[in-house]
């Protein structure tokens, strides 16, 4: 591997990013060293989606350059990246809903051609007892809380060095985000697995993350611990209002 | 669950009043459409003919028909969800209907050549046999495409048409010929060019698979629909049009039989029924023509089944299922549809070459849009991706029409120009719309796992709608 311990595992670089005519980001710069758990919260439309998806290559940024691992990796294809030992959760989960939840595990091993599928599936089983249940269940007729278990593992599967979230608690209940979030937190502390997350739900986001960035508007905005973001009185009147615990 | 079994209560009046309007309806339809004929007297002048037997029998099927469905819509409302068409009565179909199916085809023709004797046995095994086997075929090829990747493909025919026309060319091409002559001896590419052929068909279609997936790439759904219908038109329009190459309208005729590897099937001393001593008689080929078609059908049965365990099958189902997801879990999307394509129109162009070499003459008449529209609806008929499904709808929409041609007794009830095989798209179209009514899924509408855990249980396409949470 050509990792410089120094350098950070993924890192962005004015990356500007087009809709036809419409730029949704601006110029964005981050770093996720290795091993952390890196959180970006903004609101609504801010591009935080797009940013995940630039990552991956679809669409592509049109400046700025994207280097994982020491590689440039801006004008790669999707399924090139993801071979590199990146796996994405997308927004909105997007399972197979006609498979089974066993094929979509078997869709997500399919970066290392199974090798490794039955130690994993073990794995995921034992992170995720629902999931184990219901193996042979169409993934279409899990509930929202499940199939957001499902996207994740299927992420899991592929090995990832490098974990994208894009709002896994998305539609789910308390107890069921807060499971969610333990899933993350685990799977970075027991297997070094880094990640990079995106939520609208920046209590516990914030409380997770190592560092993190705000967005808005196509634009870093902020930038700091975890703590930190959670401690400022901007970030707390814009996004942290109400009752979060 | 609670089994509420109330006494079905049958709303007769209600019935009775639907059934006199629907009919009332069709009387206004079909009045001037099937109750008045227009005819050339022998003067050239034109007089209506009243068809009022005709007319009156279609009235009242619809009549009786809608009382029927009444009844049944009743019967089956005030049973409080029954049990559904178990699902795990659909996988058995599946699973066991394949093998019980294979076995039936394979006596198939010794059957009938037992009972009906040779001279009517040529009409069961050809019309019947061939005929319903091409289509199977053509079903479970395209099957690949739809069924499995998912991309709606309109033009399905074109690739039938490039297997067709490729042995056709290659078969009666005289520099070709010469050339074998020369190399082997006379006679051979006659005997042997079928089974030369076949897989050069195969692979021609194949490319031309590719050639038409690449455009549509980035297309989906009801976009691809029309492009992929547009290309098979291009294509027949092609072979119309350029007449140097492929004898336009006229199409290619003397095309030769397929031979018994080698072994040509007519009377002379080196025919196959002298090698092999028995009496010559025409029935031979069409027996042979039968295995053939029918080893061809299973090849592709078998291909499609093994490709949906691979990893290129799987991936094909997930394509189909949410391409995005695919491309983040590191599948190649490019190549996955480019296969889909290229395996589909491979085994359109099987199917192809056989279809010129038993036709023995070939034209552009026989690759319009309907033939597409009939091998989809196959498809569609048949549940998405199920292949005994598409031996189903087969059965239904070929044997269909070639039943409505042995029904001869109707002329004497509906007069001489009666001619029912002039109703199949009617046929078609009714069974469309039960369809859609009844199994709006297709026949066999379970998909069943490709890969298991320890035991097996399925869900019904039914019962769940799918969702995204
Ligand atoms: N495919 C697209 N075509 C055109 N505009 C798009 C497209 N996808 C996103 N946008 C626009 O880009 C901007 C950023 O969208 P993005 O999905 O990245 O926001 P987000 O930060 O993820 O928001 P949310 O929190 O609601 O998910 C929005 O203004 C959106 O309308
Ligand atoms: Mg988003």
């Amino acid at each position: 591997m050509s990792t410089d311990m120094t350098a950070p595992l993924l890192s962005v670089r004015g990356v500007k990013t087009y809709y036809g005519n419409i730029i949704a980001l601006k110029g964005v710069d981050i770093d996720v060293n290795q091993g952390e758990i890196v959180t970006m919260i903004g609101a609504n439309g801010a591009g935080k989606s797009t940013l995940m998806m630039t990552i991956f290559g679809k669409p592509q940024a049109r400046e700025g350059t994207i280097t994982y691992d020491g590689r440039d990796i801006t004008k790669m294809p999707t399924h090139e990246i993801a071979h590199l030992g990146i796996a994405q959760s997308p927004e909105g989960r997007r399972v197979f809903p006609r498979m089974s939840v066993f094929e979509n595990l078997q869709m997500g091993a399919s970066v290392n051609n199974l090798a490794y599928f039955s130690e994993d599936l073990e794995k995921v089983c034992a992170i995720f007892p629902r999931l184990k249940e219901r193996l042979q269940q169409r993934a279409g007729t899990l509930s929202g809380g499940e199939q957001q278990m499902l996207a994740i593992a299927r992420a899991l599967m592929s090995r990832p060095r490098l974990l994208l979230l894009d709002e896994p608690s998305l539609g789910l209940a308390p107890i069921v985000v807060r499971q969610i979030f333990d899933v993350i937190r685990e799977v970075n502390k027991k297997e070094g697995m880094t990640v990079f997350l995106v939520e609208q739900n920046a209590y516990h986001a914030l409380k997770l993350a190592d560092r993190a960035y705000v967005m808005v508007n196509g634009l870093i905005t902020m930038s700091g611990t975890g703590k930190q973001l959670l401690a400022d009185p901007q970030v707390k009147a814009a996004y942290l209002e109400g009752g979060h615990h | 669950m609670s089994e509420m079994r109330a006494t079905p209560v049958v709303n007769w009046t209600a019935i009775f009043k639907d059934a006199l309007i629907a009919a009332l309806i069709a009387v206004g339809l079909f009045a001037l459409l099937i109750g008045l004929k227009t005819d050339q007297t022998l003067n050239n002048q034109m007089v209506l003919v009243p068809r009022p037997g005709l007319f009156g029998t279609i009235v009242a099927l619809v009549f009786f028909g809608r009382l029927f469905l009444g009844y049944l819509n009743a019967v089956r409302s005030s049973e409080v969800k029954k049990k559904k068409p178990s699902s795990a009565l659909m996988i058995k179909v599946e699973k066991y209907g394949l093998p019980v199916l294979i076995g039936f085809l394979v006596v198939y023709p010794l059957v009938v050549l037992g009972t009906v004797g040779p001279q009517g046995a040529l009409k069961w095994i050809d019309n019947f046999g061939v005929q319903i086997l091409i289509y199977i075929m053509l079903g479970w090829g395209l099957n690949i495409v739809v069924g499995l990747a998912g991309l709606l493909d309109l033009g399905y025919v074109a690739f039938y048409a490039v297997g067709a026309y490729s042995y056709a060319l290659f078969a009666t091409s005289e520099p070709i010929k010469e050339f074998m002559a020369q190399l082997i001896g006379e006679g051979f590419w006659q005997a042997w060019a079928f089974w030369i052929c076949l897989p050069v068909a195969g692979i021609l279609a194949a490319f031309w698979g590719v050639l038409l997936g690449f455009p549509v790439l980035r297309l989906r759904g009801d976009y691809l629909a029309i492009v992929t219908l547009a290309f098979g038109e291009i294509i027949r329009l092609v072979l119309i049009n350029w007449v140097e190459f492929s004898n336009g309208y006229a199409g290619i005729s003397s095309i030769p039989r397929p031979s018994f590897f080698g072994v040509p099937f007519n009377a002379t001393e080196n025919g196959f029924a002298a090698k092999f001593g028995i009496e010559f008689s025409p029935i031979h080929r069409t027996i042979f023509l039968f295995y053939v078609i029918l080893a061809l059908a299973l090849l592709t049965a078998a291909v499609s089944m093994r490709l949906r365990r691979l990893p290129v099958g799987r991936a094909w189902e997930a394509l189909r299922e949410d391409e995005i997801a695919c491309r983040s879990l590191g599948i190649n999307t490019v190549n996955t549809k480019l296969t889909a394509f290229a395996i589909g129109a491979m085994f359109g162009g099987f199917a192809g070459a056989f279809f010129a070499a038993r036709q023995g003459f070939i034209s552009p008449e026989s690759f319009v849009f309907l033939e597409s529209a009939q091998i989809l609806a196959i498809v569609v008929l048949g549940g998405m991706g199920s292949l005994v499904g598409v031996v189903i709808a087969s059965v239904l929409l070929v044997g269909g029409v070639e039943i409505l041609r042995e029904l001869d007794f109707l002329k004497m009830y509906f007069g001489d120009n009666f001619d029912p095989a002039q109703y199949r798209m009617l046929i078609f179209g009714i069974c469309m719309v039960l369809m859609m009514l009844w199994k709006p899924r297709g026949l066999i509408s379970t998909r069943e796992p490709s890969v298991f855990l320890k035991e097996k249980k399925a869900v019904s396409s039914d019962l769940v709608k799918e969702g995204h949470g």
